[in-house]
């Protein structure tokens, strides 16, 4: 098997031997019902993941996901119940600012060189202060719209229900993998992860494919910002504080390398529904602390940068040529 | 504007300035459809900068460039791609992580409503590569493959982008003979198709094996463009070293020979890839001097002996017992110390004082738990600046601040407030000012005669000939000539860098 498939084949045995050891526990856990919650109760964290792993692929990070999510989410509900907008006309607005504020990010990064910790560190704290500027409270969202949207589900065979937001989650993560596997935009992004000195030599856009990169990131974050104010038919400020870690951890589990250059869309969902199934065990389980998802997810990622530095030292990486001394 | 005949890419005047430093003069160029031309120099010389100009990386303070007899200008090396004029850089400018048809097309991929069409861009990928002979599997990572195939990959790409000159920078530095001899035979055929070829690079052999053409750089004049059956080696080498045959000197040094003690001796040290194993004996009380060309593994050796990279052959005598140096920790604790050729990237710290440079391999040396207070570093870097005659208006100044030649003495002060018995000095003079430069020559001597052992290695020749009392030639990675006593002149030192030693000097 080509080594680069490795983490992706390792996330994604790991998931099935979870999920196998879970039914042998809880056989409850093997129905429609529990994998159809699984993808509602994630769908904001993947559609957020899809766009950490964009920025990841690319060898950069975004801090500002968790903000973005909430700021989206209180604009929505802004929107609508102060201004009586059309839930459709102000989720066009949300994702257009959301765009903007991430492709601002990309333009710093690259024409400022200020290194994307630093930028996406500063983008939270003001996506975040903005947020709490436009209200402190959780606004409830009532509207025709949002009951319809919320309810929407197909029914799966065993009573499970796909909800429109797990689904428009599956979608997101198909046209994600699209984007990164089957155009041109994709490579450019795996160019930069790379070697970003080498790719612009190569005539890769990286001006522009950064700002592309930070744009799509926060475009995601802001659709999950929607689904996030759908799933609790709210808006609220200090919502997904933290999430951009979990959505890195998501990513990381799923085989992305974090310096970039290797990263597959599909293993994301793997590590998403990996964070998913910990809190589900968790919840059959009934006595054990919620905490304890954390501590889970933080063995696994342990487990998963230690399993890639063997790939990829296994792998007999060339060391960098150096520099030919006289 | 009047072209030669065949001339493809013609440079005319060709000047650049960094800040106050010119690193090139007025140079000319011009190359010729079908054939290889050779641009040689030592460092310094001016050829990277003559590089970066012909492909857009810089543009020129003055002068013309011009393609097919227009005149042209490129401000990106896309640009200059685009125009036909493609490189191949020394440490291949590829994507490890991507497959072998990314990095040919991407950014070309062939496409349909936005979608990368893979097979098809494989397709197109195995049929570039089936003209250089090469049958791979073109949807592997380009890290799978050995250097000498990303080579083959990276000219590939720069021929389909450009197709009208091709530069190819020290393309077989790290290539086996076998891959060098894979890689002439595709600039051949790049040849007969009508390309103009420059080929960069430090060995002698290749030259003549296959350029039809040399431009020879030094301190950025050109010195010379001859076709190279024009040329032998001894005349090439004169012609890199600026050496006039009968220049006048003073006489090697009168060195007591075999007098000193034995400090350490070398035999069959080597290790595969960077240096050919050789023998050395360095003895207490004598400097000795290595020439040799850039790449010709004089450094190399100086690493072998130091420990920052480890031999994988041969045996290191150290006072009559065999010892494994494994680290530069390990020969500094057996009294060694190294002064590296770049000094900005190897040596000083620049944002630390003139204090903290000198004291740190002391410090080193004597562990963490035995810290010296400020006081005692003080005095010692005080004794060093006075001794040393460092220019700097205080022990606090940091080291960036000061001139070259100062610098250079600030890590010297550093090793020899360690009491080492053996010093290794790479290029303990690249650009320095000619009144420091003396001043680092009389300490060589000074240092001579106190005792220490040191090995010096340089591409001045006058100098190495001022203070050496043995010189040992490198060529090739590989020790080919010691030359002692009267035998130690700039003359004698060319030949056998030429390679051509006993029949020269007859």
């Amino acid at each position: 098997m080509n080594p680069r498939y490795r983490p992706l084949a390792a996330t994604t045995l790991i998931f099935i031997v979870a999920y196998g050891l879970c039914i042998a526990q809880y056989p409850a856990m093997w129905s429609t019902r529990v994998l159809g919650n699984f993808l509602t109760d994630n769908a904001f964290l993947g559609i957020a993941a899809v766009g950490a792993t964009f920025v990841i692929i690319s060898g950069g990070i975004d801090l500002s996901v968790g903000a973005v999510v909430g700021l989206a989410g209180v604009l929505s509900a802004v929107l609508i119940t102060t201004l009586g907008l059309h839930p459709l006309a102000a989720f066009a607005i949300v994702l257009v600012v959301a765009a903007s504020f991430g492709a601002g990010m990309g333009a710093a990064i690259h024409f400022l060189r200020v290194p994307p910790f630093i930028v996406t560190l500063a983008g939270m704290f003001m996506a975040r202060g903005v947020a709490s500027i436009l209200t402190q409270d959780s606004i409830p969202i009532d509207h025709e719209f949002y009951r319809t949207i919320s309810g929407l589900y197909y029914r799966l065979p065993g009573g499970g229900r796909l909800s429109a937001i797990g689904l428009l989650m599956l979608l997101v993560f198909l046209v994600g993998g699209l984007i990164a596997h089957k155009t041109r935009f994709g490579s450019y992004v795996y160019a930069i992860g790379g070697n970003q000195t080498s790719a612009a030599l190569m005539g890769v856009p990286v001006g522009l494919t950064t700002i592309g990169i930070y744009a799509l990131g926060s475009f995601l974050g802001g659709l999950a910002g929607i689904v996030y104010s759908l799933y609790t038919s709210s808006g609220y400020p200090l919502a997904a504080v933290g999430m951009e870690l979990d959505a890195i951890a998501a990513v990381v589990i799923g085989g992305t390398l974090l310096t970039g250059g290797y990263g597959f869309i599909f293993g994301t969902l793997i590590g998403v529904m990996l964070q998913g199934l910990v809190q589900t065990y968790i919840v059959f389980d009934g006595t054990l602390s919620s905490w304890w998802t954390k501590i889970a997810i933080g063995l696994l990622l342990f487990m998963f940068i230690l399993l890639q530095k063997l790939v990829f030292s296994a792998q007999g990486r060339r060391p960098r040529m150096q520099k030919a001394p006289a | 504007m009047a072209t030669a005949e065949g001339v493809v890419l013609e440079a005319r005047g060709i000047t650049k300035t960094f800040g106050n430093h010119t690193a090139l003069k007025g140079v000319d160029i011009s190359l010729r459809r079908g054939e290889v031309h050779a641009l040689l120099g030592e460092n310094g010389a001016g050829k990277s900068t003559l590089i970066k100009i012909l492909t857009g990386a810089y543009t020129p303070d003055a002068g013309v460039i011009s393609l097919d007899g227009q005149p042209v200008s490129f401000a990106t090396p896309q640009q200059a791609q685009a125009l036909g004029i493609g490189t191949v850089y020394q440490e291949v400018n590829l994507l490890p992580n991507m497959t072998v048809s990314d990095n040919l097309f991407i950014g070309r991929q062939p496409s349909a409503f936005g979608l990368v069409n893979r097979s098809a861009t494989d397709d197109l990928a195995r049929k570039v590569l089936s003209q250089y002979g090469l049958d791979i599997d073109v949807r592997a990572e380009l890290s799978t493959y050995s250097v000498a195939i990303q080579q083959i990959v990276a000219i590939a790409r720069a021929v389909e982008l450009s197709g009208k000159v091709l530069i190819l920078d020290e393309p077989t530095a790290s290539l086996d003979r076998h891959e060098v001899d894979k890689l002439f035979e595709i600039i051949r055929t790049l040849k007969s198709r009508g390309l103009a070829i420059v080929f960069i690079t430090h060995f002698l052999d290749q030259v003549f094996e296959l350029s039809d053409r040399v431009t020879v750089l030094r301190n950025g004049f050109r010195i010379g463009s001859e076709p190279v059956a024009a040329l032998d080696r001894t005349g090439l080498v004169r012609m890199m070293l600026g050496k006039d045959l009968v220049h006048h000197h003073n006489g090697p040094v009168e060195g007591e020979p075999d007098g000193g003690d034995l400090l350490m001796s070398v035999r069959q040290l080597g290790l595969t890839g960077s240096v050919q194993p050789l023998d050395l004996d360095i003895r207490k009380g004598e400097v000795v001097g290595v020439a040799g060309l850039l790449g010709s593994g004089r450094t190399e050796m100086a690493r072998l002996m130091f420990g920052i990279d480890v031999a994988d052959s041969g045996a290191l005598h150290i006072d009559g017992e065999s010892r494994v140096v494994r680290s530069a920790r390990e020969a500094v604790s057996l009294g060694f110390g190294f002064c590296p050729e770049d000094r900005k990237a190897d040596g000083i710290f620049g944002d630390l004082s003139v204090r903290e440079n000198i004291v740190i391999a002391m410090q080193a040396r004597l562990g963490w738990f035995r810290a010296l207070n400020r006081d005692e570093q003080l005095e010692i870097a005080g004794n060093f600046i006075e001794a040393l005659d460092i220019r700097t208006a205080s022990a606090e100044l940091p080291v960036k601040l000061l001139s070259g030649g100062n610098q250079q003495k600030v890590i010297l002060a550093r090793w020899l407030a360690t009491d080492p018995r053996f010093l290794i000095l790479d290029e303990p003079t690249r650009g320095i000012d000619v009144g420091a430069h003396a001043e680092i020559v009389r300490m060589i001597s000074r240092l001579r005669e106190d005792g220490l052992a040191l090995v010096v290695i340089s591409s001045e020749l006058d100098e190495i000939v001022s203070y050496s009392s043995r010189v040992v030639v490198m060529r090739d990675r590989a020790l080919v000539a010691e030359l002692h006593g009267a035998d130690i002149t700039p003359a004698r030192i060319v030949q056998a860098i030429a390679g051509q030693g006993v029949e020269g000097a007859a």
